[in-house]
């Protein structure tokens, strides 16, 4: 099938011409862009409130398994039934260490039974102090779905993975996936949210109304 | 007068006295305002910010023959199908002969500027596909059987009462006036239909050719599910989007949403660069790019209006047009309102049916002001005046410009003129029933300016004022 | 200093005044002031309608005129604002382009040739009243002039200057726009027609007299109790 792309090129290379062509652009945004809060505690503290001021909940842990007895009593006191996780590491360890109903997304599971789930663990690839954003992939984070469908979506962060700025966010990137990038990514900023409605703001129009992000 | 100029009058004079639209809009426009300033005022410099952002999608456009490519090659790489519609109607018939031939029977969207310019849920429609917006705004308007009211913000319009009375209506809700329930009453009836949607359509905002992955600005979460659970994503992609690296989203994921909505970073930013990747959990089966041409590249070949190409649908300059607060979005009759649109649609669409857009402005420039792109918004409209007066300018028009050269030429008949009017005025009254008198406008709602007999130059002379 | 007075076309036949009180001020404070008497249109209307050639033809006319000036002063800022982006899109690649780029320097808006040439801003002016103070468009975001006016008028005796609430927006004349979309033209005008009333103010001052034109003609038509008046006219009054 004739899917237009000579001819699209075609179009786009007459319209540019032979001329000479401008050097590409020097890129100093870097340093336009909002502070990015420094290092060690300035980067946290900086983290935490942009976190907050989103109406996410950001809980410090001293360890792996302090962040496991917060995920337990928010489990108690939110009255969850069932879990959704993926994979074998933080993210199962959690969920299975609350004794509820898991779904676990590793090869595929059914949409329907995700959205019964009360909440979503998953792990993540960054935290972005700058922004207070999340950045998770389908590889690091279950899938494209867990994260998103069910009302509740828990991050486990090692304090490791906090960086300064969505600069550096891109380039833990690059690292980690070098050419082979996950199917999808997505940087989460808060709860999901809408204003259409004569701008006032309300939380969890589709993706989920509650952010936690456990650091240890 | 073409009949969308026509429908442009009367539109614009009947929405020009609505007072509650009006009130609605400039209520959430003023909303908005406060937070876009103090957005800014967090970059350490806004105005580097603009000219950076200026110079990277300039690097993007003058280099449109390597990126297209690059973009392409990458997505292929990894699977997905690249189709170039060079008009709407290749698009549409593209995308709804994919969806007959995989049995598809509902589709969920995600806002779509792209997607309501090629007129695509109609087309899906008619061929018997169901398509649900799932963005609030859209899936708002679409249950109101409306266009969308502004690019950025699509039911800005609408009372909470009218929203109420919809959801009644349509979906046989319970009414209320608790936005929050509102809001929830569309989050239920839309959750069953993303797990059993076959087809998710998405726009994009901008197309990365480094790594060939689209990118999805929202604060919803619907368009993240629209990508995620039905087994086919076909992503509409106008060819300016083009963003040359990965990096550059660092910057621009913290400009659009400045500019937009007033925020830092929107609630979700998602790249996607194919169908569901092996050893991943979900997602579609199927990833199709469809990149969008539709008088883009006509626009890319004139150096001059090029310019336009940079724009990033932020809305921006919607939001402090005050034509646009005027008359609302629909008045327009496109797909693209306020600045950009009176810009964009003549270049797109054609001179002659849409210049009188590119006149509905008294240039005052807030527009240009704001472009965080840098567009010079009103010289381009200026250019298009420019283009449309020497083709379609009305004869008497014409004539009567001639006629203002000639005299103003000469000195003395220029006064005599003057002198003539000053005459004249008192018997306004006989020719102002004459038609395409300019000055009946004039008079619809303001008295008209007296002419004085003495002019400037009697009273210069008259007190012996030096003369050269 | 010799200063040649740009009369703008309709300041010329409709508001005279606001030029001679122009020139009062220039000659109070010691200049020389001289009238070109062949000075009709900068050209504007026919540029912004978009018939570039005629507009170019009165522009040449114009540069004939005040080629030989050494400083112009108009009391308009969209005139001057034409004169200097307008004349330079009119002339681009033409022979005269290097003449009009020359005059263009050479051309102020009133406000702004008193504060940031002639670095005065008290003109030793009396005008008893509260005002509001409208920018011009082009005055404020063409030319960039936005102190000035202020700077003049906070040092006018028994002048109480009230600011118009948020950002400063188009009282929607734009030319021939008035005339082409005038549903739209006059809504905007109401609006600040509107804006200006809930001040309180007595007074409207401008230093664009095609705003005044346009918010004159609502007020009158309304029968508003706002009286518009040229900065000029504020200046020159004791």
């Amino acid at each position: 099938m004739n899917n237009g792309v000579e001819a699209l090129l075609e179009r786009v290379r007459s319209a540019l011409g032979s001329g000479a062509r401008p050097e590409p652009a020097e890129r100093y945004y870097r340093n336009l862009m909002p502070p990015a809060g420094g290092k060690g505690e300035d980067r946290l503290e900086l983290f935490a409130r942009n976190v907050t001021a989103l109406s996410g909940v950001f809980h410090h842990a001293g360890s792996f398994e302090e962040a496991v007895e917060r995920l337990k009593k928010m489990a108690t006191e939110l009255k969850w039934k069932k879990v959704a996780c993926h994979g074998t590491g933080t993210a199962f360890k959690a969920a299975q260490a609350l004794g509820l109903d898991v779904l676990n997304t590793d090869g595929g599971y059914e949409k329907l039974a995700l959205e019964k789930c009360d909440a979503g663990i998953t792990e993540c690839d960054a935290l972005v102090a700058q922004t207070g954003s999340v950045l998770v992939t389908a590889q690091s984070a279950g899938g494209r779905g867990l994260s998103i469908l069910p009302p509740h979506h828990v991050v486990l962060a090692d304090n490791k993975q906090l960086v300064a700025d969505l600069s550096e966010a891109f380039i833990v990137l690059e690292k980690k996936y070098g050419t082979n990038y996950p199917s999808s990514l997505s940087f989460i900023t808060g709860p999901s949210r809408t204003a259409d409605i004569e701008q006032q703001l309300v939380l969890g129009a589709h993706g989920p109304k509650k952010l936690t992000i456990l650091m240890y | 007068m073409t009949r969308n100029a026509v429908e442009f009058r009367n539109a614009s004079a009947k929405s020009a006295v609505d007072e509650k639209r009006q009130g609605l809009l400039t209520h959430a426009i003023g909303n908005y305002l406060g937070k876009r300033d103090t957005g800014r005022k967090r970059f350490r410099d806004w105005e580097g910010a603009r000219k950076q952002a200026e110079a990277i999608k300039n690097e993007a456009l003058e280099n449109l023959d390597k990126y297209l490519p690059q973009f392409i090659e990458k997505v292929k790489e990894r699977g997905g199908t690249i189709f170039c519609a060079e008009d709407e109607e290749s698009a549409r018939t593209y995308i709804t002969n994919l969806a007959l031939d995989r049995g598809v029977k509902s589709v969920v969207k995600s806002k779509s500027m792209t997607t309501e310019e090629i007129h695509l849920n109609g087309a899906l429609e008619k061929k018997g596909i169901k398509v649900l917006e799932t963005d609030l705004g859209e899936f708002i308007v679409q249950l109101a059987g409306e266009t969308p009211y502004h690019i950025v913000f699509p039911a800005v319009h609408m009372s909470k009462g009218e929203v109420s009375d919809l959801f009644h209506q349509k979906l046989g809700s319970k009414e209320t006036s608790d936005i929050e329930g509102l809001t929830m009453i569309a989050r239920e009836h839309l959750r069953k239909e993303y797990c059993s949607a076959d087809m998710g359509i998405s726009g994009a905002n901008f197309a990365v050719a480094e790594t060939g992955m689209i990118s999805i600005t929202e604060n919803e979460g619907n368009a993240r599910l629209t990508m995620a659970l039905p087994r086919i994503h076909v992503a509409v992609v106008g060819i300016e989007k083009i963003l040359p690296r990965m990096a550059d989203l660092s910057f621009f994921l913290q400009v659009l949403p400045t500019m937009g909505t007033g925020q830092w970073m929107s609630c979700y930013n998602t790249l996607v660069g194919g169908a569901r990747g092996k050893n991943e959990a979900d997602g579609p089966g199927e990833f199709h790019v469809v990149l969008l041409d539709n008088g883009r590249s006509k626009i890319l070949a004139d150096a001059e209006s090029r310019e336009t190409l940079r724009c990033i649908r932020c809305g921006g300059c919607l939001n402090v047009c005050p034509v646009y607060q005027t008359v609302g979005g629909h008045s327009y009759g496109t797909v693209y309102p306020g600045p950009i649109g009176a810009v964009l649609t003549p270049l797109l669409r054609g001179l002659k049916e849409w210049g009188h857009l590119s006149y509905a402005s008294s240039l005052c420039e807030a527009c240009t002001e704001i472009c965080p792109v840098k567009i010079g918004l009103h010289k381009r409209l200026l250019a298009n005046r420019r283009d449309y007066a020497g083709k379609y300018g009305p004869m008497a028009e014409k004539l009567g410009f001639k006629a203002f050269a000639f005299a103003a030429r000469r000195p003395f008949l220029w006064r005599l003129a003057g002198a003539l009017a000053a005459v004249g005025q008192f018997f306004y009254p006989l020719v102002a029933w004459f038609p395409g008198n300019p000055a009946k406008g004039w008079t619809k709602g303001r008295m008209l300016p007296r002419i004085v007999w003495k002019s400037f130059r009697n009273m210069w002379i008259g007190r012996g004022g030096e003369i050269s | 200093m010799k200063i040649t007075l740009f009369i703008p076309c309709f300041v010329e036949r409709v508001a005279p005044r606001t030029g001679m009180a122009m020139a009062e001020v220039l000659e109070r404070l010691g200049h020389e002031v001289v009238y070109p008497e062949a000075q009709t249109c900068c050209g504007q209307p026919a540029y912004n309608s978009g018939y570039w050639p005629e507009a170019r033809s009165v522009a040449e006319h114009f540069l004939d005129v005040f080629s030989g000036a050494e400083t112009v002063v108009a009391p308009s800022g969209s005139c001057t604002a034409m004169v200097r982006s307008g004349f330079a899109e009119l002339f681009r690649g033409t022979e005269r382009e290097q003449e009009a780029a020359a005059l263009g320097e050479r051309t102020h808006e009133f406000s702004d040739f008193l504060v940031n040439r002639l670095k005065v801003t008290d003109v030793g002016a009396r005008f008893p009243g509260r005002v509001a103070f409208h920018d011009g468009c082009h005055s404020l975001r063409e030319l960039g002039v936005q102190a000035p006016p202020r700077e003049l008028l906070a040092r006018v005796k028994q002048l109480e200057l009230v600011e118009l609430p948020g950002v400063p927006r188009c009282c929607g004349f734009g030319g021939t726009f008035s005339v082409k979309h005038p549903d739209i033209s006059i809504a905007m005008g109401r609006a600040k027609c509107a804006a200006i009333v809930a001040t309180g103010a007595d007074f409207v001052i401008s230093n664009d007299p095609s705003c005044l034109m346009q918010v004159r003609g609502i007020i009158e038509k309304k029968g508003l109790k706002i009286r518009a008046r040229h900065l000029a006219e504020v200046l020159a009054a004791q």
